[in-house]
């Protein structure tokens, strides 16, 4: 065993291969597979894909770091669940390119977040977190409300997850910027939006000024469909195939 | 610096400066069509390649070389490299610092989108690991791989496009944290563009490490060397997988991964924790093989265990990296395999630490009187120290309680602060003498208040740290008679305050360390004191290079 060393040690390329092989063979195992093995991900025919208004928001919460802090798996533990709710399942972020599992909870899991607080809460809270929670401990995200949200090129963005596995129609993506405007604007014809994301599209403007789609119309519109674009969760285990 | 390079190689640094050039004008333009931040990175490229232009020119008519520079080893790289190093570690401290008072005081704050803990904690966590080690790394591997071969480099313009390229990316990545460009993937948060950049300076790095090994006149290639190999194939293995996205556009920053949910995660915790294992320490047990036992003036204590220690390593910690996803939506037999990777791991990360403190044997009583001994010797502790932590904070019951808590956080610390920037400062503090040519560092008595500052920092953050995790943890999961949770998630928050100070304070006394570090070499380097000490540097061969 160690003559053989010996002899690989006098060769840099026979080192390099060599390493690169040993290296290779645990993530090919472990990683392969869960692309191949079809119950990695349960199937839901009813999940919903984000619409343009959630998809910007998510971007948002990205771009902010929001991650950092704030998990979004519920873990199979008895404690996460009564705290948060039914635990995580792989199909909740078969969409969500790249996922946003998180690893430290300096704030509480967000993975059911949305429909828990109303949006003026969430308003409010992401202006003035200590507004709300005296004791919270999270940054201000004020300027929010007055920056305003660029959707002109969200149908980029729609093509680009087409490409790499959301079901993203052409239709989808040919109207996202008037979509995301549509989808914080109920007084304007929300009818092709309903229409393209489905009746439980939540329609209204989050941020509670009608004049101006900002980005926190995009965050809390987010936030309140996060832990809702599948019911597979809340179904009994029986129904899983 | 230019007047280093041959005529040729000015050619060559001219043209990619320009090319550089031009990216950065495409980009600014292309991002200013759109309002998108990729404009600002575009003007950054480009004044970091007239910049250099503008260093080039100034020096171009400056006579070649002699001939004479091939009897000796190329060492400007490296020296400019731990010049860098050290500036981003005050940098990249003071951030870190920052943001552990925003966590105790979250005013602490200037009202504006980029100060915020979002923005602020992968500057952090970035400027650290890449910034800070990824230039300790370059310049010690430059130093180690001439010396351990017996050869200098090959030429004088590649070790110079890995090391200013290098920078570049990490100046890319950090100053577009401030601005909001991110994917959002943890330590691997650059985008598309600065991540192509990296692969082509990464693809020169190691091309370069190639050439020097074929290069060397000694039949076989020192245990460092392996280590420093490891790290750059295994790291650019990780850093193309985990970074397979499609961008928006071209004319626009944002990307999205060409993963999604529990591949993507599982993907992104490869390489998480194989980052950790081959940049934080295969890189780094490089720098411990080579300047451990110099220092020391022993050989290392065993040729057997530096084999099984390192084909150890490198096998067994990919598959580590699904111990993060414990309890998630992630299959079990993942789970379960990351989980049991881990534990064995142990056997190897020991076999690495034992073999470093065997080595001291006979050489104790420098360990006690040599500061810079004491940062090696006391870095390899904490290896032992923090790796039998991950393997015991892998196993699934326990990661139950630590997972999402500031457990993790202490861990890391313990690997980044006793491990990773106590071996780099004990590195570094060995070689500066040797480099510039000097009898000794400027005050080995501030060497001495550098290790306590480090230590003591080390120790209270690490401390706090495991403290406020496992009452975190615990709080988490306390039920009261009635069968129902008792304290609130706020309750754990409120909980945790005293230790976020103290955490802040231990991190203080580390940065003020560092920078009590950075007014040494400095002196170092500007005060010559004394005869030069006499080096022990393997001799290089005289015209061994043929003029090229």
């Amino acid at each position: 065993m160690f003559g053989t060393h010996y002899r690989i040690e006098r060769k840099s390329i026979a080192l390099a291969v060599a390493i690169m092989v040993v290296a290779s063979i645990g993530g090919l195992i472990e990683i392969a597979p869960l692309f191949t093995i079809d119950d990695t991900v349960e199937s839901d025919p009813d999940m919903r894909v984000y619409t343009p208004l959630e998809l910007a928001g998510r971007n948002i919460y990205i771009r902010e770091g929001c991650y950092a802090c704030h998990s979004q798996m519920i873990r199979t533990l008895q404690d996460e669940v009564e705290r948060y709710g039914p635990y995580s399942l792989a199909v909740e972020s078969q969409y969500d390119h790249p996922m946003l599992w998180g690893s430290k909870r300096t704030g509480p899991d967000l993975a059911r977040i949305g429909g828990k607080y109303s949006d003026q809460w969430h308003t409010a809270h992401l202006k003035n977190p200590r507004d709300v929670v005296p004791q919270s401990i999270m940054p201000r995200y004020n300027w929010l409300s007055e920056s305003q949200l660029h959707a002109k090129h969200l149908g980029d963005d729609l093509r680009a997850l087409r490409a790499v596995g959301v079901p993203y129609t052409d239709e989808m993506i040919e109207n996202a910027p008037a979509d995301a405007v549509a989808q914080a604007s109920p007084d304007d014809d929300t009818a092709g939006l309903v229409k393209r994301y489905g009746e439980a599209t939540q329609v209204r403007s989050f941020d509670g000024d009608k004049r101006t789609i900002s980005e926190m119309d995009a965050l809390v519109a987010y936030l309140q469909i996060l832990g809702k674009l599948s019911d597979a969760a809340h179904q009994p285990p029986a129904l899983k195939e | 610096m230019v007047s280093g390079l041959t005529v040729s190689e000015r050619h060559w640094s001219m043209a990619i400066l320009v090319v550089l050039a031009a990216v950065g004008l495409a980009m600014a333009a292309a991002g200013a069509g759109r309002a998108d931040p990729m404009q600002a990175h575009g003007f950054i490229v480009l004044l970091f390649s007239l910049g250099f232009l503008c260093v080039l020119l100034n020096g171009y008519f400056a006579p070649e070389p002699s001939e004479t520079r091939l009897e000796s080893y190329y060492d400007d790289p490296s020296k400019a490299g731990i010049v860098i190093a050290m500036a981003w570690a005050v940098f990249a401290m003071f951030i870190g610092d920052w943001v552990a008072w925003l966590l105790a005081f979250p005013d602490l704050t200037f009202d504006a989108a980029w100060s915020s803990f979002g923005r602020l904690r992968p500057v952090h966590t970035t400027g650290i690991i890449f910034g800070f080690g990824g230039n300790a790394l370059i310049a010690t591997s430059f130093h180690v791989m001439q010396r351990t071969s017996r050869a200098r480099m090959p030429d004088q313009f590649s070790p110079w496009f890995v090391l200013i390229g290098y920078n570049l990316f990490c100046l890319l990545a950090v100053t577009g944290y401030f601005m909001g460009i991110t994917q959002s993937k943890e330590y691997a948060e650059p985008e598309w563009y600065a991540d192509i950049w990296l692969v082509i300076v990464w693809v020169t790095y190691l091309l370069l490490y190639l050439r020097t090994l074929a290069r060397r006149k000694e039949p076989h290639i020192y245990v460092a060397n392996w280590y420093y190999l490891a790290f750059i194939l295994v790291v650019a293995i990780l850093h193309i997988v985990n970074n397979l996205a499609v961008p928006a556009s071209f004319a626009g920053a944002k990307s999205y991964s060409a993963f999604s949910g529990v591949q993507d995660a599982m993907t992104q915790w490869w390489y998480g924790h194989n980052a950790v294992a081959f940049f934080l320490t295969a890189g780094f047990l490089g720098m411990l093989y080579y300047y451990l036992p110099k220092r020391a003036g022993r050989p290392i204590y065993s040729y057997r265990m530096s084999i099984i220690g390192f084909w150890g390593i490198t096998f067994f910690y990919m598959w580590a990296g699904s111990h993060h996803l414990h309890y998630t939506a992630l299959p079990q037999w993942v789970q379960t395999l990351g989980m049991t990777f881990s534990v064995m791991l142990l056997v190897p990360s020991w076999i690495a630490a034992a073999n470093a403190l065997l080595t001291l044997n006979g050489a104790w009583h420098k360990v006690r009187d040599d500061a810079t001994l004491r940062f090696m010797m006391m870095a390899a502790v904490f290896y032992g120290l923090s790796t039998f932590e991950g393997s015991f904070m892998a196993i699934r019951s326990v990661n139950a309680l630590s997972h999402y808590t500031d457990w993790t956080i202490g861990h890391v610390h313990a690997g980044a602060m006793g491990w990773v920037a106590l071996i780099t400062f004990g590195s570094i503090y060995a070689v500066v003498p040797w480099l510039w040519k000097r009898e000794r560092m400027y005050s080995p008595a501030l060497v001495e208040v550098h290790f306590w500052l480090a230590l003591a920092g080390t120790l209270i953050y690490v401390f706090a740290m495991w403290n406020s995790g496992i009452i975190q943890g615990l709080m988490w999961r306390t039920y009261n008679d009635s069968g129902t949770l008792t304290y609130s998630f706020l309750d754990s928050m409120v909980a945790m305050h005293p230790y976020y100070v103290a955490r802040a304070i231990g991190g203080l006394l580390f940065l003020i360390g560092a920078i009590v570090g950075c007014y040494n070499i400095w002196m170092t380097i500007r005060r010559p004191s004394g005869a030069p000490a006499p080096s022990d540097d393997a001799p290089l061969p005289a015209n061994l290079q043929p003029a090229e």
